[in-house]
């Protein structure tokens, strides 16, 4: 680890200038995965602003009946927040089939949507990765990629995004609240995680002077109708090979909204419009949902080690949507997939 | 003589386990501590061409950095860094001994500074260029260069005629894939610097006179000048049998700097130490219709460095469990540019096995005869290998024992025949066998008048409970409680043992504190007879026994004198014996533990995900000093090869020529959530024929066989045989 230099942030304001007036320093709150990068060199920030202390820790209802989260509310306060376990089950249980308990009690709100991609070639230093150097080259493409991505890939990086929480988020078609020194602004989630493009080293829309303050979930939660399934390598404390948000309103069997949103496939929570279009009016049906996992993995493209992933992901995207149209959602603490 | 051995006596040392009382290598702290951080090699071959270290050295509180170019003076003949456990042939490594790389993750430089957080910081700012060398890293790639090396086991019959013209044949090969051991303690030394050339060296080692020998040999120091001490280890699993180049690392620092250095590895570089070999294991196994065994060939071919020798034995097995007049078993070796293996549970025996057992199941399958039959009709009684008889076998019971408590009699042997809601069922089960090895060891004992014994000796507990059945056999053996006996192991000024493997250390301690509490007796027995109407006057050694903190006639438990009675009398106030106990030369035995272990998978057909449901592990080791912590030997082991089986592979990018999970979040092994339902069996095994208290050993044991019965199992349940591990989900995806 390199040495930096450390300040604390009195406040939203002073955290935003803190961080203008230096090219090379990093927010830092839980540090789950910033420490890590940083003992692997792969991160080198000058300088650590600790925003642990802000006071972006309330989780609250606003008048138009939609929830703001603090972004400094750790994972396991928000996964077991009554308002969250009520209204937005699947958020609860994305997060519960996250990480370890231990980190999930240090991660914040908004550093989950900053993490970095779990590409081993990325973590090494010692081999070529343009997310983390860019014009190096991508290892991935042509080395080991088993879990790398199916949709949405470039020429310059094939990594996944390794959150489950933003998954949920996506799904729930969540907003971010940044502040940046023009202000506050807010970006939609579906705009927040950009895919690789021919710049992998930028994972969001977030500018680098900017910090995120709040996430905003809309009043709609489908509490009724959803699920959370993260099929892995080892049923705990293992990133996602395929997982699926998936929501649903029914009015009797029939689909009146519906949101799918995959984890551990694309550089972003990958969501397709046309997916869920084709759900919606139509019954809940394994035919039904078969189609739209059909559209959603079109375009899906394998490399040399994921090719599994395209007809795993079929198959996970049908399992969840039947889980939550029988109302039947995955447990994170069952020791099985349901 | 029997109150505590046999008992599940709770872990002696576990209060200090859990309060933090006990200590490791890296807790160790002495004044002017110095801290080094390891760099090591990006490229797996070539040279050093330059490595400038100027920039580190100019940081305020570093002390030095050691390079091959300025490091203090070590042996240069490969003899001197022969430690007890390396290959016979071969060049042992030495970090910092010259600017060559021979694997990737080789430790290049030992930056000294005077807090952890500099030394760190300082060893990123070595500049380093290499001239690289192409490299292989690829067993697959090489494995047509492999080379024979001889074993043990010899061919008998003609194993391809025979298998030609067997009625029904299965021929396949298996691969094990490298592995990491990955003990939850990272290697670490501190090493205090006595004054006047003397070293105490606080290691994490299987081993603390190991360790001692090479140290006075690497660095050409008097074996009175250096201090081996390792008396707690968080997981060795074979990876600490040799000494590992952390200890070497930190006497540099310390002879280069005449102060205290500790050095601890990072998760990382412990990928650049020893591992199980990647090993490629092919089968032809032949029978006639009616299951009888006819051949069996068995070759292993598994890599080793490019300057060691390692290899264990993967192909005799078949010869220990089975009859077959035909067999052939050939061993090779392929050269790649990677650290030399070493020995890592079971090694040999858990990857041989697993191809066997495999091949087993198969020809099972090819004959349409239930797994344990076939095995049933090969049984041998006999180790066919030496044709020699066992010490004892009660392989036969182990199956009919997990059989019952499995249900195995319930089974539909057509595949994909049972599920259970969305998951297919499937079945499966492997026999297991390992060595009884037992080894020279001493003890020492103090016996105190109070009633009140110190047991030492220089073994380690790796976490095995060789504490506590050392303190079991204590009590018993000098008739004293539990309570009054203390253990010391783990330091190398103690009575001499072996390095803690081979499953061999319950048996080979526990005989020495045998043997001495035998000295303890006579003396005291001596010292009896001396008192006045002495009750003990005319006994003989063979007449008495030491219980209830007295000696007393085995015939007449009223002709008694307590421990307390005699001190006083002698006018001693302790008694301190040491005795080597050596087990005699007998090789008209085959020594061996067996196991059959019963394992049930449910396999999400759409999905591929496995659980292991049950595990019913029947093992036959002699007589169980411990019944807890040997179920618990057992219960690990069995966890382990669900980890083999379903999670566990070192993945190598050859282009690189370089580990790329080299940390244990995406190493994988299992988690609580992937572990349900284990039940050990220990069958009766009378032995009388092995040593004294008919002690086997059950380190290994518990693993041998796991990831066979798995793998069957994961075929009855899918109809899909997988013969590469681990068994990912990818793999029965289907």
């Amino acid at each position: 680890m390199i040495n930096f230099r450390y300040s604390r942030a009195g406040d939203v304001a002073d955290a935003v200038r803190q961080i203008a007036s230096e090219p090379r320093a990093k927010f830092v709150a839980g540090g789950t995965n910033l420490l890590d990068l940083m003992k692997y060199e792969v991160e080198r920030p000058g300088h650590l602003i600790d925003i642990s202390r802000l006071p972006l820790t309330g989780i609250e209802e606003t008048a138009s009946g939609r929830v703001r989260i603090g972004a400094l509310v750790p994972n396991s306060d928000l996964a077991y927040h009554p308002l969250i376990e009520e209204r937005y089950p699947m958020l609860s249980s994305a997060i519960r089939a996250g990480a370890s308990q231990q980190l999930r009690n240090m991660a914040s709100t908004g550093g989950n949507l900053l993490q970095r991609t779990r590409c081993s070639y990325f973590y090494d230093v010692a081999t070529p990765c343009n997310k983390r150097e860019p014009g190096s080259g991508c290892s991935a493409i042509d080395g080991h990629n088993r879990m790398h991505a199916i949709l949405g890939t470039s020429e310059a990086c094939i990594a996944t995004h390794p959150s489950d929480m933003c998954v949920a988020l996506a799904a729930l078609e969540a907003n971010v609240n940044v502040a940046g020194p023009a202000g506050e602004r807010v970006i939609a989630f579906a705009d927040f995680h950009r895919l690789p493009g021919d710049t992998p080293q930028r994972d969001t829309n977030l500018e680098p002077n900017e910090i995120i303050t709040a996430i905003e979930l809309p009043a709609r939660g489908f509490a009724q109708n959803y699920t959370y399934i993260k099929i892995r390598d080892r049923l705990s404390y293992a990133f996602a090979l395929v997982s699926v948000a998936a929501a649903l309103e029914l009015e009797g069997k029939n689909i009146k909204e519906a949101r799918l949103a995959l984890g551990g496939i694309a550089h972003k929570p990958w969501r397709d419009e046309n997916a869920e279009a084709a759900l919606r009016g139509q019954n809940a049906t394994r035919d039904t949902f078969k189609r739209a996992a059909d559209i959603l993995l079109s375009g899906a493209k394998a490399y040399a080690h994921n090719a599994f992933k395209i007809e795993l992901a079929r198959r996970a995207i049908v399992r969840a949507l039947t889980q939550a149209a029988q109302g039947t959602p995955q447990s994170q603490s069952n020791k099985k997939v349901l | 003589m029997a109150a505590y051995i046999g008992t599940p006596t709770s872990r002696v040392d576990g209060r200090a386990k859990v309060t933090g009382e006990a200590k490791y290598a890296a807790e160790f702290n002495s004044d002017g501590l110095v801290y080094g951080a390891i760099v090591t090699s990006t490229i797996a071959k070539g040279r050093i061409k330059r490595l400038d270290a100027s920039a580190a050295k100019r940081v305020d509180g570093v002390l030095d950095v050691l390079t091959h170019e300025n490091r203090p003076h070590m042996a240069d003949a490969d003899q001197a860094w022969k430690d007890d456990v390396a290959p016979e042939k071969g060049s042992p490594f030495r970090p910092l001994y010259d600017d060559g790389i021979r694997f990737s993750r080789q430790p290049i430089a030992l930056v000294l500074a005077r807090e952890w957080e500099i030394a760190v910081f300082a060893a990123t700012l070595l500049d380093v260029e290499y001239a690289s060398e192409a490299h292989v890293t690829d067993l697959y790639a090489e494995r047509d260069k492999a080379f024979v090396v001889e074993k043990p086991a010899k061919p008998r019959g003609d194993a391809p005629r025979a298998y030609a013209a067997s009625e029904v044949r299965h021929e396949d090969e298996y691969f094990v894939p490298v592995e990491h051991h990955n003990p939850m303690e990272l290697f670490a030394a501190t090493v205090v610097w006595e004054g006047g050339g003397k070293l105490t060296v606080y290691d994490k080692t299987q081993g603390v006179q190991n360790v001692q020998r090479y140290v006075c040999s690497a660095f050409n120091k008097k074996p009175e000048d250096v201090r081996v001490v390792s008396a707690f280890m968080g997981g060795g699993f074979g990876a600490g049998l040799r000494p590992q180049y952390e200890v070497a690392l930190a006497v540099l620092g310390a002879l280069a700097l005449q102060r205290s250095v500790r050095v601890v590895l990072s998760r990382a570089q412990m990928y650049g130490l020893g591992y199980r070999p990647a090993t490629i294991e092919r089968l032809a196994v032949g029978a006639s219709k009616d299951g009888t065994l006819n051949a069996m060939t068995h070759e292993a071919t598994a890599v080793t460095s490019e300057y060691e020798d390692f290899s264990r034995n993967d192909t005799g097995w078949g010869g220990v469990l089975y009859n077959s007049p035909n067999v052939n078993f050939v061993h090779r070796l392929a050269r790649l540019d990677v650290s030399t293996p070493c020995d890592m549970r079971a090694p040999g025996a858990a990857t041989g096995v697993y191809g066997l057992e495999s091949a087993m199941d198969e020809l099972a399958v090819a004959l349409k005869l239930d797994p344990v039959e076939l095995r049933l009709k090969s049984y041998s009684d006999r180790d066919r290998n030496e044709d020699r008889p066992y010490t004892s076998k009660q392989l036969r019971e182990c199956y009919a024992q997990g059989a019952a408590a499995f249900g195995w009699s319930r089974r539909n042997p057509e595949p994909r025949s049972m599920r259970d809601g969305k998951e297919l069922v499937g079945w499966g089960m492997a026999s297991g066998v390992w060595e009884a090895l037992q080894m020279p060891a001493a003890a020492r004992i103090v016996l105190t008048a109070n009633g009140h014994a110190d047991v030492s000796c220089a073994a380690s507990d790796i976490g095995t409970g060789t504490y506590t059945i050392l303190a079991q056999v204590a009590a018993d053996a000098l008739g004293l409680p539990i309570e009054n006996i203390s253990v010391k192991l783990g330091d190398s000024t103690l009575p001499d043992a072996p390095v803690e493997g081979g499953s061999w250390m319950a048996a080979s301690a526990s005989h020495a504190v045998i043997a001495t509490a035998e000295e303890v007796r006579t003396e005291l027995l001596a010292a009896a007879k001396t008192i006045e109407n002495s009750p003990l006057a005319d006994a003989k050694a063979e007449d008495v026994v030491l219980a209830d903190g007295k000696i007393m006639s085995k015939h007449d438990q009223s002709r008694a004198v307590s421990i307390t009675d005699i001190m006083r009398h002698s006018g001693a106030d302790r008694i301190l014996k040491e005795k080597k106990h050596e087990f005699g030369e007998d090789s008209s035995h085959a020594r061996n533990t067996h196991s059959a272990v019963f394992v049930e998978v449910k396999i999400d057909e759409e999905l591929g995900i496995i659980r292991v449901t049950r595990v019913v592990s029947a093992v036959a080791a002699g007589r169980i000093l411990n019944t807890k912590t040997a179920a618990s030997q057992i219960i690990g082991g069995v966890v382990w090869g669900i980890g083999m089986a379903l999670h566990e592979e070192t993945v190598f990018d050859h282009r690189f020529g370089r580990i790329m999970n080299a940390n244990i979040a995406e190493y994988h092994v299992p988690v609580n959530a992937d572990i349900h339902d284990i039940k050990v069996i220990f069958v009766d095994e009378p032995d009388e024929k092995i040593n004294k208290l008919g002690v086997k050993g059950v380190g290994e044991i518990g693993i041998v066989g796991v990831p066979a019965a798995i793998a069957n199992a994961v075929y009855h349940a899918t109809g899909t045989r997988v013969r590469d591990l681990p068994i990912t989900l990818d793999k029965v995806l289907g």
